[in-house]
């Protein structure tokens, strides 16, 4: 005997259903309140703008979709070595392009971070509700930088032999040798290929959202607003 | 409550009520992907990268035997730099730096422990299936107190690196003026054998497991001797010349530390602040590093950018548009 399938409750005609607010009566739950927090701080037009203000036109914008760009390519490059292996560079002419790819275009993100990192400074661009997006775009900085540092670890040459036995004084003398062994070929290159660009794509993701969130910072006002007053918020 | 706060020009931002213009964001980022991977092609096409190949143990006997021969004799007698390090290979103090009173290699301890007698030089010689004169000199050196064991390790490694008569090397052999240097020096001479053969590389490598990634203790050995440290300097790497930031053959390395090399060439920290070098500019980089990323939160230095009037140079356009062409 077949099982006794009760019919779903339909919501009434006076109770309006929409893709982002869902039914009233699910609005307590967890998925439903996700949704709506996600769809209220980031809706569709502010993901995806096709407007723009106007002040938003000069070259310093450039360097911050070039760097995301760089970066698309240092990964997508890193994945071709990967997939064949350490080695694989040193006795390929293939491997060998790929790999003057990945370094090229690691170059090219630091060249386009970095313009990006001063022409923001000079912006003031946390100005507005925006230290997050700094803060976040700060860190991911950082973190690119250990990125590329364990990548130059991981040649398996000289360059590397090198590094790592100068570096190592460095970090020996902050105590942090302990741990992070710059001689260590096989850990050195599970931060560089796996840990470490999780962690840089995840900021990377986190600050373009929070840009995206908050826009592009206005230009500072030409005479300071006298007697102005915002409401009470966190910086 | 207070609902309301006053407007700060460094903290706050106006609400734009201007105009806006159509931007294709989707566009932007295919068209900027684009050009960063031809750009990414063409130098990859037109510069390449540098590939030199890793030192070898091998590679150091064969070339610099003598500096090869001094550098063992200093691991055996603990001389070396690996030998008094410190934390974490060694509960040395050669190379301890203190931030002020705090002395940070020794709250984690030795947690990468090598031996420079043991690891270097004994083990990878017992590891050998040895001549029986190895196999004496071994017997006679372990059965010898450690007293007498560091005195002919240390008469050896004094004459070793004297500066009248030290070690030559003649004919394929280790030769060193007759000194009461015990076993030492039969070992001295089939550690430069075997090194010479290449089994000593792969005898640091394998010391542990067939299979291996971690390369401490072939690379500390090899840093240990000048012959490396003279092939760096020759390339420009030196810590004295910028070395962090360049790579083999001008090929331009990690830039972004321009500013951590740069702290290791000025005074204080290369004349009265040398001997904790290291740890003072990581701690000058950690303290510069904070005042960056935490700018928006500190008055006074969060006005500069907006002082340094840069900002009126990008935003010129805006700036003409509502105060005139005059601005």
């Amino acid at each position: 005997m077949a099982d006794v399938i009760e019919p779903v409750e339909t919501p009434d005609d006076d109770e309006p259903v929409t893709k982002t607010t869902g039914h009233p009566a699910d609005a307590t739950m967890w998925t439903a309140r996700l949704r709506r927090r996600v769809v209220k701080a980031l809706p569709p037009d502010r993901l995806l703008p096709d407007r723009q203000p106007a002040y938003v036109s000069s070259w310093i914008y450039v360097f911050g979709v070039a760097t995301v760009a760089a970066l698309v390519v240092v990964i997508l490059t890193g994945c071709i070595l990967a997939l064949k292996g350490p080695q694989w560079w040193h006795v390929s002419t293939v491997g060998r392009f790929v790999n003057s790819c990945h370094l090229w275009s690691v170059e090219l993100f630091f060249f386009s971070m970095v313009i990006h990192l001063w022409g923001k400074l000079f912006m003031g661009a946390w100005r507005g509700r925006r230290a997050m997006t700094w803060v976040v775009g700060g860190v991911t900085f950082l973190a690119s930088i250990v990125t590329a540092f364990t990548g130059y670890l991981s040649q398996t040459n000289f360059d590397s032999q090198w590094i790592s036995t100068q570096a190592k004084d460095g970090i020996n003398a902050t105590g942090g040798g302990a741990f992070f062994n710059v001689l260590n070929f096989g850990q050195m290159l599970m931060w560089h290929i796996a840990l470490l660009p999780i962690v840089v794509v995840a900021l990377t993701g986190w600050h373009v959202l929070l840009v995206r969130r908050r826009g592009v910072v206005p230009p500072y006002p030409a005479k300071a607003p006298k007697g102005a007053v915002l409401p009470a918020v966190a910086p | 409550m207070r609902k309301h706060r006053a407007f700060k020009i460094d903290r706050d931002a106006p609400e734009y009520t201007g105009p806006y213009r159509p931007y294709d964001i989707v566009k932007e980022g295919t068209i900027a992907l684009i050009v960063i991977a031809i750009l990414t092609v063409g130098l990859a096409v037109l510069f390449g990268s540098p590939d030199e190949h890793a030192l070898t143990i091998k590679q150091w006997s064969a070339q610099n035997p003598v500096d090869f021969v001094q550098t063992a004799a200093n691991e055996l007698a603990g001389t070396s730099e690996t030998a008094t390090y410190g934390p974490p290979y060694n509960n040395g103090t050669a190379f301890v730096q203190k931030l002020g009173p705090f002395t940070l290699p020794n709250i984690l301890g030795v947690r990468v422990p090598v031996n420079a007698a043991q690891d270097f030089v004994l083990d990878p010689l017992r590891s050998q299936p040895g001549p029986p004169a190895l196999v004496a000199a071994l017997a006679t050196y372990k059965g010898a107190s450690s007293t007498q064991q560091l005195a002919w390790a240390t008469a050896y490694d004094t004459q070793a690196n004297s500066s009248t008569s030290p070690v030559t090397f003649v004919n394929d052999k280790v030769v060193i003026p007759q000194g009461n240097y015990g076993p030492v020096a039969t070992l001295l001479q089939y550690e430069t054998q075997i090194a010479r053969s290449g089994a000593l590389d792969q005898a640091l490598i394998t010391g542990s497991d067939f299979y291996t990634t971690d390369y401490t203790k072939p690379d500390l050995f090899l840093a240990d001797g000048q012959w490396m440290a003279g092939i760096g300097e020759t390339q420009n790497l030196g810590g004295d010349q910028w070395g962090m930031m360049n790579e083999t053959n001008s090929y331009p390395g990690q830039a972004w530390l321009w500013l951590y090399t740069l702290l290791y060439q000025i005074p204080p920290y290369n004349s009265t602040w040398a001997a904790n070098a290291d740890v003072d500019v990581w701690f000058t980089m950690i303290v510069l590093t904070g005042l960056l990323i935490f700018i928006p939160f500190i008055p006074g230095l969060r006005s500069l950018p907006r002082l340094t009037r840069v900002y009126r140079l990008i935003w010129r356009a805006h700036y003409r548009e509502i105060e005139g062409p005059s601005a």
